[in-house]
């Protein structure tokens, strides 16, 4: 099977800090990949290369046969890699409706954009995916008045109907109450049907129910690779969370 | 919704029936305020809108205004070298002044060059993400620039003193008051021309994608939108309309001097808008009315409190009525709405 997405040796460097120093990931279809790993193991920052948010200093990107190591953000969206960021980001003052409207696949060049009209299908898509995050109700209310995991869904919600192959969740969960992470969790393996998924997650506990995959990060590397158990039972890995909680600065429930 | 179609309609049939119930001084102090809305509309556009603050507007009036008046001053000049090129010592027409003779030259360089130097500005800003304070900041220097390079370059521009002392349009004399009920009724049409378009623009998908823009710019990019594109397209196009309403501003004032496109006068129209409601492009035409009937009554009246009144009035509009004339409003319907419907529960009730 063809891998969605491959990175080769990425480095990423702020200013002499190095947060990648050399990132191998690939992911292939319908997988859905956790990434773990203490704060600033460079999680985000690997996802914020592969959207294109922060540019890689050297190594590459390819999204199935295309190097986008290069490509600006809003071409790699359009291509399917969709993002979720870490706290909400919705547009507060348009109703949610409205914010499945801008999100909703569909020609975001200025020309066509002039003239769009809502069609009946897209109405229907919109409603559809609406009803799945539990949100059809809510449609009419400004983004802004919802509450925190609403937003959060709201997000996702904008993510899925632009019919993404890959999709980046960091720290979807953060925020939500039981109910909801259960209920996120279980539409990470629904959504795997349609793409691929990378998420960044902090809770070990959510990672151990819904993980099949886990890729751990330490110091801008991948430590390894493999299911949760295989991951728990590494040593480096040990080393690395076992010697953060002898420091007492750490604690993961690994 | 119905209600407010036809308050519009009411507002522009009003202005639009201006020459038959005010005086001829009135009716010219009219015909300008509704010239400088035309610019409150474009800063609608991109201030309340799309969040993008410029406080170089002036330059864009400024420039359609000039265009406008190049054109009037070779007619009026007759043939000849204009009167202040001739106390320079200039001895020929300069080069860029010759196409000006030709009326739809000018009227058609009067929007196409703000719009222009506006596409230029912000497309380099944009597009290396230069936002808010910053990108400020720039369209005011832009003033400056333009503002001295317009003094400096007097034996082009009249220096100081403008362009001035026209005579004819299209060779129907400008003194002639028909000539300027004419331009009036011009004005009004561009400005609800203008207004509409603004409203379509701004209840279709593009008004979504500026407010999107204006509440978080970098969910759009990650939308699959580049809203440096967009961006661009909403500065240049408040540009045009601001370079439209410098030209219908001349031809009814007389005159266009640098002082008029300056950074005094590029934050008043800021002000205007914000005194309107910044969110509304009816609020906006009106805080612009509003605000120069204000300015010309009270520096009438009492010219050395016009700044000083100027300046409260701003800080009062941001501190305790940030959405303007028009959220005075909107909240006084919403109130309005609760009530009738409170009633009709209470009517509900009574009968059962």
């Amino acid at each position: 099977m063809k891998p969605v997405l491959m990175c080769r040796d990425v480095i990423v460097d702020f200013d002499g800090f190095r947060a990648l120093q050399g990132v191998d990931l690939t992911v292939y279809p319908h997988e859905v990949r956790f990434l773990i790993g203490p704060n600033g193991a460079g999680k985000t920052t690997l996802l914020d290369v592969i959207c294109g948010r922060t540019r890689a200093t050297d190594g590459r990107v390819m999204f199935f046969s295309h190097d986008i190591t290069k490509q600006p953000e809003y071409e790699i969206v359009q291509m399917g890699i969709a993002r979720k960021f870490q706290s909400p980001s919705i547009f507060p003052f348009l109703t949610v409706w409205e914010n499945m409207e801008l999100a909703i696949r569909q020609d975001r060049r200025l020309r066509s954009v002039l003239r769009a009209k809502r069609t009946e299908k897209e109405e229907e898509i919109m409603a559809a995916q609406l009803e799945r995050m539990g949100l059809l109700d809510e449609r009419h209310r400004l983004a802004g008045t919802l509450s925190h995991g609403q937003k959060q869904w709201l997000e996702i919600g904008m993510q899925l109907i632009q019919r993404p192959q890959l999709l980046l969740l960091d720290e979807p969960i953060a925020g939500m109450s039981a109910a909801e992470r259960e209920r996120t969790g279980e539409w990470l393996h629904e959504i795997a049907e349609h793409c691929a998924v990378i998420i960044v997650e902090h809770d070990m506990d959510f990672v151990r129910r819904y993980s099949k995959q886990v890729t751990v990060m330490h110091e801008g590397k991948v430590l390894c690779e493999g299911s949760i158990d295989e991951v728990q039972q590494n040593e480096q890995v040990i080393d690395v969370y076992l010697g953060r909680r002898k420091n007492a600065c750490y604690v993961s429930g690994m | 919704m119905v209600n407010q179609r036809w308050g519009y309609w009411l507002f522009f049939a009003a202005l639009f029936l201006a020459p038959f119930y005010l005086t001829e001084f009135r009716l010219s102090l009219l015909g300008k305020f509704l010239c400088l809305a035309i610019v409150a509309v474009g800063i609608s556009l991109i201030w309340g809108y799309t969040g993008i603050l410029s406080l170089g507007h002036g330059v864009y009036f400024g420039l359609g205004a000039y265009c406008m008046a190049m054109y009037l001053k070779l007619e009026a000049s007759r043939g000849h070298l204009p009167d202040f090129m001739e106390w320079s010592g200039v001895r020929e027409l300069p080069w860029f002044w010759k196409p000006f003779s030709y009326p739809m030259v000018a009227i058609a360089a009067a929007i196409a060059l703000p719009t222009l130097l506006a596409a230029l500005l912000s497309y380099f800003t944009f597009k290396n993400r230069i936002k808010g304070v910053y990108f400020s900041l720039l369209s005011q220097a832009v003033v400056v620039v333009l503002v001295t390079l317009f003094i400096g370059k007097q034996e082009w521009t009249g220096g100081t003193n403008g362009l001035t002392n026209f005579s004819t349009v299209f060779g129907f004399s400008l003194s002639s008051p028909l000539t300027q009920i004419v331009l009036y009724w011009l004005t009004t049409i561009c400005l609800a021309l203008i207004f509409v378009a603004a409203r379509r623009l701004t209840s279709g998908r593009l008004g979504k994608v500026l407010i999107a823009i204006r509440d978080a710019e970098n969910r759009v990019r990650f939308l699959g939108f580049n809203p440096t594109v967009y961006k661009v397209f909403v500065y240049s196009l408040s540009a045009a309309f601001a370079g439209v309403a410098g030209a219908l501003f001349v031809l009814q004032v007389g005159l266009i001097s640098p002082e008029m496109m300056g950074i005094i006068p590029s934050i008043e129209m800021v002000l205007w808008v914000a005194v309107g409601g910044r969110h509304s492009l009816m609020g906006a035409i009106v805080g612009a009315i509003v605000m120069n009937t204000a300015k010309s009554f009270l520096s009438e009246n009492y010219p050395d409190l016009w700044l000083l009144l100027l300046g409260a009035l701003f800080v009062v509009v941001v501190l305790f009525v940030p959405k303007g004339l028009a959220g005075i409003y909107e909240s006084l319907v919403a109130v309005r709405i609760k009530a009738k419907r409170g009633h009709e529960r209470e009517a509900r009730v009574d009968v059962s």
